[in-house]
């Protein structure tokens, strides 16, 4: 059958931060560049990171890469790739200055310097006391960083288009990767995009989960089609879960509020953090407090009608304080819990945030597979950065700004690894498969066909539930074995998903059936890879790894430091080991994680 | 010739994927009350606002911002009036926790 090819020397797909700091390394190369997206780039889910980005400028006070890379390690509980991590961090001075040059309005300390602030786990002299770290530009970071990258894009002439839905990767018969098949939203034409390389920014899949603080774009679109084209998925049983969502609704309640001074209640009203951690208390890191709020709430302390939330207590601060410093927190409470935050707890639990594994790359967002002897062999021609690939530095939990910092520094190494490639080796397009559109034809087929099928929007739900009963913040070994069961059991019901709407144009019922295919595998993957890990290890807890000498807090290095592999094909897993040899510097040793 | 007015709606409809959460709850509930009525002074009104950048268009909804003209103002309040507090309902299978009982 016929159908549109359009070419390009690269395609990226997803324009959050970093797609469009790949787009630009290849744009500024004088590759012809395509981005693909969803939705306006500015649109895209890096918007809502307010942190900031973490380097070790030292402009506030002493500071270095390799302190940084220290607390990387640590923080990812030792599953993190030593080299990449070095990378990351070395590299970081150089992506923020970059993105000043670009325009990025950073704020500044009197001397004109960027301003630092100290951030969770960001410490100086491995792990002595905290230290100022992160660069932001107030709480806007992520949408300023957007901006600068989006106009950059623009002058160098980046071809944008927005609004077309990835379907599936195109990959030959020798396993290369040749490009992207795409829909047009406004015309459901179904393209292929052939490039010689393809790059996946496409973000997280935080809306696996029913409570998430993760934007309803957050559809895992890069994992599903790279999981369908037979690339395995790297440590998907770990999710980073945020304290404080609103019960509810899942909205972000920002770690500064804690920070200025609120504090977590039980349905007594009792300061529980004080019994969990004494020292830090409410401040203690994202893990901790989450697992000592579901402790509570499990235990029968919660609050509300159900007992399944605790509560978030600002009354005891100055109304200014909040007014001044936390205007949105206030808007927040009362639009989406019904309360008044000066007068009244607001109702909190622990909602998925950020997804630490993803597609299998090197540092130099190259995505490999094993191949023969070859543990870590680049598929030719893709590469995959962001949240949606695990390069892997954030292992088993990721520090917090250092996802911008990843986003950056692989956006931008994925981008130069690309070019090197295409200026050396792939002199022309290599011939399309015959069957280049074929299965995504098949996809849409099916779904357009179908009759007496499931309702998508109950089968994502049933999912979403699923995940959070069965693989949420704590693992108990026999909720994961059924939740294999129930999972694959959705799955079912995903494969026979029925949509009413037939129409070609802006038909959401369409997009939002394409985005549970990728949502299910990446659900698939997250449970049989929980279930399977018999230890616990960063955001992985489960209730039989036991805290004993060879294990402490569950930990087992002899028999678990390794990563996940996930395939589709079978449900089957293997596993590499964590590369713990850095670049230039010795290995940060083993040791149980302490704050 | 205009375009088909399902064309427009659908094209809003997915405009109204955002980058905040926030937005997305919100214009989730605008669209089950209001899908089948929106005339063409709301296209109008939703097709500014949707333009904004999330932060701007968020200080706008939850009204730390404030704007002069008539016909955005009364859409914002239509937004703003889906806010829904604390859902029990939603959260009564207790689903959000692996309790083991």
């Amino acid at each position: 059958m016929t159908y549109t090819v359009r070419k390009f020397d690269a395609v990226v797909v997803g324009a959050g931060g970093a797609g469009l700091r790949a787009a630009l390394q290849l744009s500024e190369s004088g590759l012809k560049t395509a981005v693909l997206t969803k939705v306006f780039p500015t649109r895209s889910h890096t918007v809502a990171a307010q942190g900031g980005v973490a380097a070790s400028l030292g402009n506030s006070e002493e500071d270095n890469w390799h302190w940084h890379m220290y607390d990387t390690i640590k923080g990812s509980d030792w599953l993190g790739d030593q080299d990449a991590i070095e990378f990351m961090c070395r590299q970081a001075n150089q992506a923020v200055v970059e993105l000043e040059h670009y325009g990025m309005p950073f704020d500044r300390v009197d001397n004109g310097k960027i301003y630092q602030r100290p951030f969770g786990g960001h410490m100086s002299n491995f792990g002595e006391k905290p230290v100022r770290r992160s660069c932001a530009a107030a709480d806007r970071t992520g949408h300023a960083m957007l901006h600068a990258l989006y106009q950059r894009n623009i002058k160098v002439n980046t071809q944008f288009f927005v609004e077309w839905q990835a379907l599936d990767l195109i990959r030959d018969a020798d396993g290369e990767v040749l490009g992207v098949v795409a829909m047009d939203m406004e015309t459901s034409e179904v393209v292929a995009f052939h490039a010689k390389a393809t790059i996946f920014a496409t973000g997280g899949a935080g809306r696996v989960y029913y409570s998430s603080t993760n934007a309803f774009i957050n559809t895992g679109d890069g994992l599903g089609m790279a999981a369908r084209a037979g690339i395995p998925l790297e440590d998907m049983e770990f999710w980073q879960f945020h304290p404080t969502g609103v019960a509810g609704a899942g909205v972000l309640i920002t770690e500064g509020v804690r920070g200025e001074g609120g504090i977590l209640r039980n349905a007594d009203g009792e300061r529980f953090m004080e019994r969990y951690a004494p020292n830090a208390k409410d401040l203690a890191s994202r893990d901790v407090v989450s697992r000592s709020m579901l402790t509570e709430i499990n235990e029968g302390r919660g609050a509300g009608p159900y007992k399944d939330y605790v509560y978030l207590d600002l009354t005891h601060l100055d109304p200014q304080v909040i007014l001044k410093r936390l205007p949105s927190i206030h808007e927040i409470g009362i639009q989406f819990a019904g309360v008044d935050c000066l007068k009244e707890y607001i109702p909190v639990v622990p909602t998925c945030h950020y997804q630490m594994g993803g597609i299998p790359t090197n540092r130099f967002g190259q995505v490999v597979v094993t191949k023969g002897n070859d543990l870590s062999s680049p598929v030719p021609g893709f590469y995959a950065a962001g949240e949606c690939a695990c390069a892997s530095v954030h292992g088993a939990n990721r520090l917090g700004t250092n996802s911008l910092l990843d986003l950056l520094v692989f956006g931008k190494s994925s981008g130069e690894a690309a070019v090197a490639s295409i200026r050396e080796n792939v002199k022309a397009h290599k011939p399309l498969p015959v069957d280049a559109i074929e299965k995504s034809l098949a996809r849409l087929d099916r779904l357009n066909t179908q009759k007496g099928g499931s309702n998508v929007h109950e089968t994502r739900v049933l999912m979403q539930r699923t995940m959070q009963k069965h693989a949420g913040v704590f693992r108990f070994s026999q909720l994961l074995k059924e939740g294999v069961d129930k999972i694959l059991e959705v799955a079912q019901a995903v494969a026979r998903t029925e949509i009413q709407d037939k129409s070609k144009v802006f038909n959401t019922a369409r997009i939002e059936a394409l985005e549970l295919d990728n949502l299910i595998e990446v659900a698939k993957a997250t449970m049989i890879s929980a279930e399977a890990r018999k230890e616990s290890r960063g955001a992985h807890v489960r209730d039989d790894a036991h805290d004993t000498p060879e294990t402490p807090d569950g930990r087992d290095d002899q028999n678990w430091l390794k990563h996940t592999l996930w395939h589709r094909d079978g449900n089957r897993l293997d596993y590499k080991p964590v590369q713990m040899k850095p670049l230039s510097v010795a290995t940060i040793e083993l040791k149980k994680r302490t704050y | 010739m205009p375009e088909d007015r399902h064309v427009r709606l659908g094209r809003l409809r997915w405009q109204c994927r955002r980058a905040l959460l926030e937005l997305d709850l919100l214009f989730e509930r605008f669209w089950q009350r209001y899908g089948d009525t929106i005339d063409l002074q709301d296209e109008a009104a939703l097709g500014q606002l949707l333009a904004l950048d999330d932060y701007d268009l968020w200080a706008l909804v939850s009204g730390t911002q404030k704007i002069d003209d008539p016909q955005l103002i009364q859409m914002i309040e239509r937004i703003r009036n889906e806010f829904v507090p604390l859902d029990h309902e939603r959260m009564s299978d207790n689903f959000y926790f692996n309790a083991t009982t």
